[in-house]
């Protein structure tokens, strides 16, 4: 009886496994080895060429120590996550609630509003950014049109971070798109009893709306800080690929990559790598960590 | 009172529209240009071409070294069909097993499963590449779809995990009692039941993979290999003495696939994106 249990059960592990052998091999094959493996090669020197020579935490010791373009890159990183990933949420919010309002043709501004969203991240958006933030470019015009003179975003080192931000508040769209759907879900009585209460228009988004939709907002955080570090495509297309203007457009992905498979230090691209990990992970758990404090769960069980 | 109603009603759409039109403005410059003549690009701001060319067209389609544009897009066709397949079946399968069957580790495999969400692409991308080389796999498209049909976009997964904990389990049941075994029920009532998760990760799939730049440009160099991202890359001088018309034409073009996809599943994507965050 008891043996035939087992068999049932070691029958069931191999059926499970079955299904699961594809994502197993990958995860230990191209996921958790390769993240063991370059934590091994950040404790060596490794040019692909030769085998890679033990030096111990030199990387780190090099990176933290004597390399200002590590520095730089990791503070463009942030310059850009910090901006890009609070101002798109805010813009993605307002209009959301600017459309949320039982609004005709919602169908079809929501589908315009999404398209920078869908084709932003591709190469040919990226050159048509160039251009049009270039000195003569549309934006300047524009502004010249209110009698402002644009600076030339495109090669000068203090601006060129703001074109590709921009870039990125633009694709607010699929961001907007979770909040209208988390709009939806607040039960409209909430209201109601507010308004009997005597709490006016703002006060009803402060002490209705952003409550509700906090979870949406934990989760898009989360999501959008982690791609944000990530950001490789605008930095490469829009600066000279090697992060020029002055460095103005090395991004932490771009110099990992640069050092990487241009000058070939794969060791010290791995500590680079490494390192961005750990970041992401410390961001992820400060969000995690103090989300208790300002996500409201209700007590709706799909709050997400 | 009603017709002040009507009024602000009215304004806010002119704002709305008025918005969005500025928001499509790049778009739209985008395909105005590619139909102006070269001298025109930068010098006629207005969207409507005062003279409208296909040139641009014609001369951007020849291409890089004698390899046509066609090319580039059958490339990343492929490459972009072989990762929506391999996605959508592994990531499946893998989703089957960790909504619905028991086995030892599973908890322990699942938290893995999600924390491997936020590792970028980076800390694995060395070891992958050193790997994907000694397999002299540079410069084929191994090292790009080989892990889609591993599974490893782990997003994925947990988007199909938890549209089957949706799916109710009776159904599981009564296959059971009809004398169904494990991988039927996935193959007749999991998989027909999942299928809006599944386009929506082939849809995103595919966008993803189109889109892609970085993998592509570590693994491609050989010229007959590009795809559409890399052969815009190419054609594109950042120091400016690109054929604008060209690079803008192929540009309009590279948009065509993703804008066709959208059409056709809109509302897979709003659903996708309202349900699970997508981008």
């Amino acid at each position: 009886m008891r043996a035939a249990k087992r068999l049932k059960i070691s029958q069931h592990n191999r059926t499970a496994y079955l299904f699961l052998l594809p994502w197993l091999i990958g995860f230990l094959g191209l996921t958790a080895g390769p993240m063991l493996g370059s934590l091994y090669l950040s404790l060596t020197k490794f040019d692909l060429l030769s085998p890679p020579t033990w030096i111990g935490l030199d990387n780190y010791r090099q990176i933290f120590t004597e390399d200002n373009t590590f520095s730089g890159s990791l503070w463009l990183t942030f310059t850009y996550v910090f901006l890009s990933v609070p101002l798109r949420l805010i813009f993605a919010l307002l209009v959301a609630m600017a459309l949320n309002k039982g609004i005709r043709a919602l169908g079809i501004y929501r589908t315009v509003y999404y398209i920078p969203s869908l084709l932003g991240g591709s190469v040919a958006i990226a050159i048509v950014w160039r251009q049009i933030f270039d000195g003569e470019g549309a934006v300047n015009k524009l502004l010249g049109f209110f009698g402002i003179t644009g600076p030339s975003w495109i090669s000068h080192p203090d601006y060129i971070v703001y074109t590709i931000v921009t870039l990125s508040i633009w694709q607010f769209g699929s961001a907007m798109v979770i909040f209208l759907a988390g709009l939806k879900q607040v039960p409209g009585d909430l209201y109601e009893a507010a308004q009997m209460d005597g709490a006016g228009k703002i006060g009803q988004f402060f002490k209705i709306t952003l409550p509700m939709l906090t979870p949406v907002i934990f989760f898009n955080l989360i999501m959008s800080m982690i791609n944000s570090f990530q950001v490789f495509t605008p930095a490469f297309v829009i600066g000279d690929g090697r992060g020029g203007p002055l460095d103005a457009t090395m991004f932490y992905t771009l110099y990992l990559y640069l050092q990487g498979f241009s000058y070939f230090n794969m060791g010290y691209a791995a500590a680079l790598a490494w390192l961005m990990l750990l970041i992401i992970g410390g961001f992820t758990a400060i969000l995690f960590l103090t989300s208790k404090f300002w996500v409201f769960y209700g007590d709706s069980k799909d709050g997400r | 009172m009603q017709a002040k109603l009507i009024y602000t009603k009215g304004l806010k759409h002119v704002l709305i529209i008025g918005f969005g039109l500025l928001m499509l403005y790049p778009v739209l410059w985008l395909i105005s240009s590619s139909f102006k003549p070269n001298q025109l690009i930068f010098s006629q701001p207005g969207l409507w071409p005062s003279r409208f060319t296909l040139d641009n067209y014609i001369n951007g389609w020849r291409g890089l070294s004698g390899i046509s544009f066609g090319t580039f897009f059958m490339n990343s066709a492929v490459i972009s069909v072989l990762s929506v397949l391999g996605n959508v079946i592994t990531c499946s399968l893998a989703a089957f097993a960790f909504a619905r069957l028991n086995f030892r580790f599973k908890s322990l495999l699942f938290a893995l499963m999600l924390v491997t969400i936020m590792v970028p692409y980076h800390v694995t991308l060395i070891p992958q590449y050193i790997i994907f080389n000694e397999l002299e796999w540079i410069n084929t498209y191994y090292p790009l779809v080989l892990p889609k049909w591993l599974a490893t976009d782990s997003f994925f997964i947990l988007l199909m995990v938890q549209f089957i904990r949706g799916i109710p389990r009776e159904l599981d049941e009564s296959a059971t009692i009809d004398g169904c075994g494990q991988s039927q029920i996935y193959w007749r009532i999991i998989l027909p039941l999942l299928l809006p998760a599944l386009i929506t990760t082939a849809i995103f799939t595919f966008i993803w993979t189109w889109d892609d730049f970085f993998s592509q440009m570590i693994y491609l160099s050989d010229i007959r290999l590009f795809t559409v991202q890399l052969g815009i890359r190419s054609l594109f001088d950042p120091s400016g003495s690109s054929d604008w018309g060209a690079l803008l034409a192929m540009s309009t073009l590279s948009l065509v696939p993703i804008s066709l996809i959208f059409m056709i599943f809109q509302r897979y994507f709003l659903e996708g994106i309202a349900t699970t965050g997508l981008k």
